[in-house]
């Protein structure tokens, strides 16, 4: 295979390939590693490889072949896995110098489902510490570079998983998603990017960082492949008590489905001031919809304005709940300078964590101390119940809402670190859809003069991912991913 | 709105994270300015607005609660095989009552 038709594959183009012995599993997981060992010096996307697993994987697809068996709707394809998402047996740091040495002691329920389907992982991808950021530039193990373009972010906080399925060194990958960080990085990159809805993907092994917002989500070069992750995951799953009973229909199937009349609504608070060639490459992106048959028409969203600030007093108070277990007793590194066992958790998280995650624990336990619960973190809530609620009066009038993903294409590397409330007001666009819990997906959506992929974003009501899907393939069929 | 050294060296004791003098006058502005952002909430009429804790609850009362069921757990050894010190199947820590 050729580095061009192995950074181009697709889920059917691999089993194509073992249904008709072009090669085997073995032989396509030996070229992958090999060809995303040798391509990851370019991106850092990769913080390392997991060769040992890959092939057992595979084997146990060839072995499933040769008996002429079902392997699996992902049999041999090569995943990526954001190293926030537990591998057992398998290197698990987060991005942070607290977990360096930590390897898994269990898997994940994706990854059950994932290589129960069949599917390969190569190995771990770089991401922000614990996935707090928006540019993956709060790595411990260095920044990624956006294989589009690179001298500039990836995007995060999954911006390693984004960045191998745009290099091809994945066919797939798994992110995780709290406030966009898988559909800004897809954006970013130049990928399908999809979060689910709320409970969709169980959380069980995937690394806590703000609870009620956390979930994990596919990577793809296509919205067939990405559907097909997402199905393979997808289900209820008693290891975590808020994953959803909700039936799954089948994904691929809604890609057929017809979109003329289907009503897309475009919220107005979101296109205010957009004047941009993002904007320009969105109104570009409506006017295929419109072609298509959609019914575009103007919506509100009234809370929009109070999201950012909604949004990160609840995952600063529930991030600094969930990393207080980082305390150098059970699994993290220590700090050795230290007498007490008091000393001992103030040195190991002080030279533990990165500034950003310091930044947020130290927020979080701000607006949680005595006297300041109600002002912040139960207003807060009440918020985000009316910023529920503004979409799902929204879904009374329309199937799908349609926004940008973010207000700018890939900035260029340590352009926005100096300044967190900058780098906060950037996520604008994707925090509203985590909380209300609703599906959404990022789809390429073009480029701008200088070549940078924009993400053009999809959101649909609770559960209703197959109607997002359809959406998102007729808009790829159409052509829109080209612009 | 920018916190004082004291309130910022308040809440780090709070969350037991040792801040550096600089990452101290740092935490006053960056924490002053996110706050400063997130009081815009208080422009928000919220009375009568039920707080939003969970996002779906369409499952029964009891469909979430687990079956009683004894399920082995990762055992003594795996579960320590990431400490950075243990000793006859503990975990080791510095000591924790000092002695005057």
């Amino acid at each position: 295979m050729t580095s061009s038709e192995i950074s181009s594959l697709t889920v059917a183009r691999v089993r194509q390939g073992l249904a008709g012995r072009e090669f085997s599993a073995v032989e396509l997981a030996q070229e992958a590693l090999r060809f995303a060992e040798a391509e990851n010096p370019k991106t850092n996307a990769y913080l390392h490889f997991s060769p040992e697993r890959a092939l057992a994987a595979a084997r146990r697809v060839d072995e499933k072949l040769g008996r002429g068996e079902d392997a699996g709707v992902l049999a041999g394809v090569p995943v990526a896995v954001k190293d926030v998402i537990l591998t057992e047996g398998v290197l698990t740091t987060c991005g942070s110098k607290l977990l360096a040495n930590y390897v898994a002691p269990y898997d994940a329920t994706a990854i059950i489902s994932l290589e129960a389907a069949g599917g390969v992982i190569l190995g771990k991808t770089n991401c922000d510490e614990f996935a707090m950021g928006s540019s993956t530039e709060n790595s411990a193990f260095g920044p990624v570079r956006n294989p589009v373009a690179p001298d500039r972010v990836p995007g995060g906080s999954s911006g390693g998983s984004a960045a191998v399925t745009a290099q091809g060194t994945a066919v797939l990958a798994l992110g995780s998603d709290t406030g966009g960080s898988i559909r800004q990085p897809a954006s970013f990159c130049g990928v399908v990017g999809v979060t689910p809805t709320y409970g969709r993907v169980s959380r069980y092994g995937l690394t806590a960082f703000a609870s009620s917002l956390d979930h994990i989500g596919p990577f793809a070069r296509n919205v067939r492949d990405a559907a097909l992750l997402l199905q393979v995951i997808a289900g209820r799953d008693p290891n975590d008590a808020t994953s959803a009973f909700a039936p799954i229909p089948d994904y691929t199937a809604a890609l057929d489905g017809e979109v003329r009349g289907l009503k897309v609504g475009l919220p107005r608070e979101y296109f205010q001031g957009l004047a941009s060639e993002t904007g320009d490459r969105i109104a570009k992106g409506v006017e295929t919809l419109k072609r298509l048959g959609c019914e575009v028409r103007e919506i509100s969203l009234p809370h929009t304005e109070y999201a950012i600030g909604c949004y990160y007093i609840i995952c600063t108070a529930e991030a600094s709940s969930n990393l207080a277990r980082y305390d150098g007793v059970r699994y993290t590194m220590r700090s050795p300078r230290s007498e007490t066992l008091s000393d001992m958790y103030r040195n190991t998280r002080g030279e533990g964590f990165g500034a950003e995650c310091k930044r947020r624990i130290m927020l979080g336990t701000y607006v949680l101390s005595a006297g300041y619960y109600d002002a912040y973190y139960l207003k807060a809530q009440k918020v985000r119940t009316l910023i529920a609620r503004d979409f799902s009066q929204a879904f009374e009038q329309v199937d799908a809402i349609v926004t940008p993903v973010s207000p700018f294409p890939a900035f260029k590397l340590g352009e926005k670190l100096d300044d967190p409330l900058e780098m906060y007001l950037s996520d604008i666009y994707t925090i509203t859809g985590d909380l209300a819990g609703i599906p959404c997906m990022s789809v390429p959506c073009g480029r701008t003069s200088a070549g940078l992929p924009v993400g053009m974003q999809i959101l649909a009501n609770h559960f209703n991912e197959a109607g997002m899907f359809r959406l998102a393939g007729a808009f790829e069929a159409a052509g829109g991913f080209e612009g | 709105m920018k916190l004082t050294e004291q309130e910022v060296r308040y809440v780090a004791a709070l969350a037991n994270l040792n801040l550096s003098d600089e990452e101290v006058a740092k935490m006053c502005e960056d924490l002053g300015e996110v706050l400063t952002h997130m009081e815009k909430l208080n422009a928000l009429d919220t009375a009568g607005v039920e707080p939003m804790a969970q996002v779906l609850s369409e499952a029964g009362e009891t469909a979430t609660l687990a079956e009683d069921i004894d399920r082995p757990g990762i055992g003594n050894e795996a579960a320590l095989a990431n400490a950075p010190l243990s000793g006859a199947g503990f975990f080791k820590v510095p000591k924790v009552i000092e002695r005057s």
